[in-house]
């Protein structure tokens, strides 16, 4: 007990301290508090339960009784249906980061030339971002069939020989899903680029252009690179839209014909509900989950470190 | 936010602009024809689809198809049309987004005006959690609503919605008040007003913007999901996504295009209202999801 009283003071002071004002510090906490729990229990403990699940032998409902090891992904990954998924997967996610990506960047571009309209124009290239993706998935669903949609109406019109039937052929009918959801996120990635050209110092082009460069040389060696950013952020939104794929799927051609639209979200709910695999299911989910972190978390950390 | 860029474009010849009106204009086409031709085949009879062409305006006007889209369409097993299941739809949203953009503004607050050790971390850990597949948590949600007894029912994924609404809230409000002046808070905290006083009448009514981007947010989100609602509804809690997927992809009877046409506008309609209404603060929301930090 050899506390000199400077030690002593501040454990005196809070000791002092009325009841109401130590609520006062807490209240804070108590307050954020039910929101985190809900949060750690949700999403971090279910993570934790689902990798579990993975290593179990768990059939229709979880039964943490049989432990299989790496089994589930063992046979996941021997999976003919999981193999396709990811090779969809990829298919898909090239094409719609990409695609969205020019067509994002150049509407941008044409839209920020002093065009008339614009007011107009930026509406109708973003509302498909409001619809839910069962709706695009219908409209286009029906829009792309052969029977009555836009190979029947050229027919109508007198164009005997067109012939579009993507999404009743196994190997074209990921590409239909790839339009459909180019559609729906394509101008949302416009509008980014239209964001980050506005932010563009005005100087910098100046200068540029008092040197004689033209146009299209400002764009592509000073503009461009600026964008940078927003191709990254464009890059981890639509990568991430691009492995939560699922319901423009399940509505457009519910993984058919055949299997030649499955996605590993649609294999998730598939194996687990539907057949019965329920391990094999968690283990397809914390696969997901492993491809999303590896591209959001190093994002996330860039971000919330340059705040400081 | 000045037009840079744009000074560039005063020099582009008169070619040259005629393209980029022309590209624009086709975009425009693109974006618009699915709307377009949902709309048209809406209202046109079924007959019409069938033997017609789908870019064609009706012949015969009907809005028949909308009637039974409504209120007459087989959906499942009964004849019940949309309407039970577009309430069922707006009694999920409207607790749902009211719960989460609560909890995310007082959430917010804490983080940025009552700051603490190790809340970066936290917040670090509610942001990722916007962000997992949720197929992650499909299994153990659907043990936990059986537990609580609310499998398949309304509150059920209310509580879903409301809980994994609560990252992108919480991140809405702490950006938005992060850049609310903390001199204020302090000030009114010597003047001795409490936590609460101090969020209602300082914060909260400077707050509109950001209540509005993120009640537009949540809402769009809510009432467009489909994974949750078709894993955790039973026949008296199917929102109206997984209602309109079942009339559509349903394999008995005769396929009736233009009642799904019909069924998918109405199940567009609120978001797209919102959208149309107020548009602005809907970009807001999706910029601010995007551009994060």
């Amino acid at each position: 007990m050899t506390q000199t009283r400077a030690e002593i003071a501040p454990i005196l002071a809070r000791t002092r301290r009325a009841p109401k004002e130590v609520l006062q510090d807490l209240l804070p906490k108590i307050v954020l508090a039910p929101s985190f729990a809900l949060i750690l229990v949700f999403v971090y403990g279910f993570i934790v339960f689902t990798g579990f699940l993975s290593f179990s032998g768990s059939k229709l409902l979880p039964d943490f009784s049989t432990w299989v090891g790496f089994d589930n992904y063992v046979r996941l990954f021997k999976h003919p249906n999981w193999i396709v998924s990811l090779k969809n997967l990829a298919i898909f996610s090239v094409l719609y980061i990409v695609i969205c990506s020019v067509i994002g960047l150049a509407l941008a571009i044409f839209l920020d030339q002093k065009i008339r309209g614009e007011g107009l124009l930026r509406p109708i290239y973003l509302y498909p971002m409001a619809l839910s993706f069962i709706v695009t998935g219908v409209a286009w669903k029906w829009f792309l069939d052969p029977g009555i949609g836009l190979e029947h109406a050229m027919h109508q019109l007198g164009w005997a020989s067109f012939s579009f039937r993507w999404i009743k052929q196994g190997d074209m009918a990921i590409y239909t899903i790839v339009i459909a959801a180019i559609w729906q996120s394509s101008g949302f990635v416009m509008a980014m680029f239209l964001a980050g050209l506005r932010g563009v110092d005005n100087e910098i082009i100046k200068a540029a252009q008092i040197d004689g460069a033209s146009t299209v040389m400002i764009y592509r060696r000073i503009i461009i690179p600026l964008m940078r950013p927003v191709f990254l952020s464009a890059f981890v939104v639509l990568a991430h839209l691009a492995i939560k794929s699922y319901d423009l799927v399940v509505a457009m051609t519910d993984g058919g014909p055949g299997t030649a639209t499955w996605t590993p979200a649609l294999f998730m709910t598939k194996f687990t509900f539907g057949r019965n695999e329920m391990g094999m299911g968690a283990a397809s989910a914390i696969i997901m989950l492993m491809m999303i972190f590896a591209i959001i978390v190093p994002y996330l950390y860039s971000e919330l470190g340059q705040k400081k | 936010m000045s037009a840079a860029s744009q000074d560039v474009a005063t020099r582009n010849g008169i070619f040259a602009r005629a393209a980029i009106y022309a590209v624009l204009i086709l975009f425009a086409v693109y974006y618009l024809l699915p709307l377009y031709v949902m709309l048209v085949n809406s209202l046109k009879p079924l007959d019409e689809i069938r033997h017609g062409n789908m870019l064609a305006l009706p012949h015969e006007w009907t809005i028949a198809p909308w009637l039974s889209a409504w209120s007459t369409a087989q959906i499942g097993v009964s004849p019940t049309g949309l309407k039970p299941y577009f309430l069922n739809s707006v009694m999920m949203v409207v607790p749902a987004v009211a719960i989460s953009t609560i909890l995310g503004a007082l959430n917010g607050y804490v983080l940025t005006k009552w700051r603490f050790r190790g809340d970066t971390v936290v917040f670090g850990m509610m942001l990722l959690a916007c962000f997992i597949p949720f197929q992650i948590v499909l299994i153990p949600s659907a043990r936990i609503l059986g537990l609580l007894h609310l499998a398949g029912t309304v509150p059920g994924l209310v509580l879903i919605h409301a809980i994994y609404g609560l990252g992108f809230t919480t991140l809405f409000f702490r950006n938005y008040y992060e850049a609310f002046p903390t001199e204020l808070v302090r000030a009114a905290q010597i003047d001795g007003a409490s936590f609460f006083q101090i969020f209602r009448r300082i914060l909260l009514p400077s707050s509109a913007p950001i209540i509005v981007v993120t009640v537009i947010w949540q809402f769009t989100n809510i009432w467009n999901d489909f994974l949750f609602g078709s894993s955790f509804s039973s026949v008296d809690s199917i929102p109206l996504t997984v209602a309109l997927n079942n009339l559509v992809n349903s394999s008995t009877g005769v396929k009736e295009y233009n009642v799904h046409f019909a069924g998918a506008i109405l199940a567009a309609l609120p978001t797209l209202i919102v959208y149309i209404v107020s548009g602005r603060y809907f970009v807001r929301g999706l910029m601010a999801g995007a551009v994060k930090g």
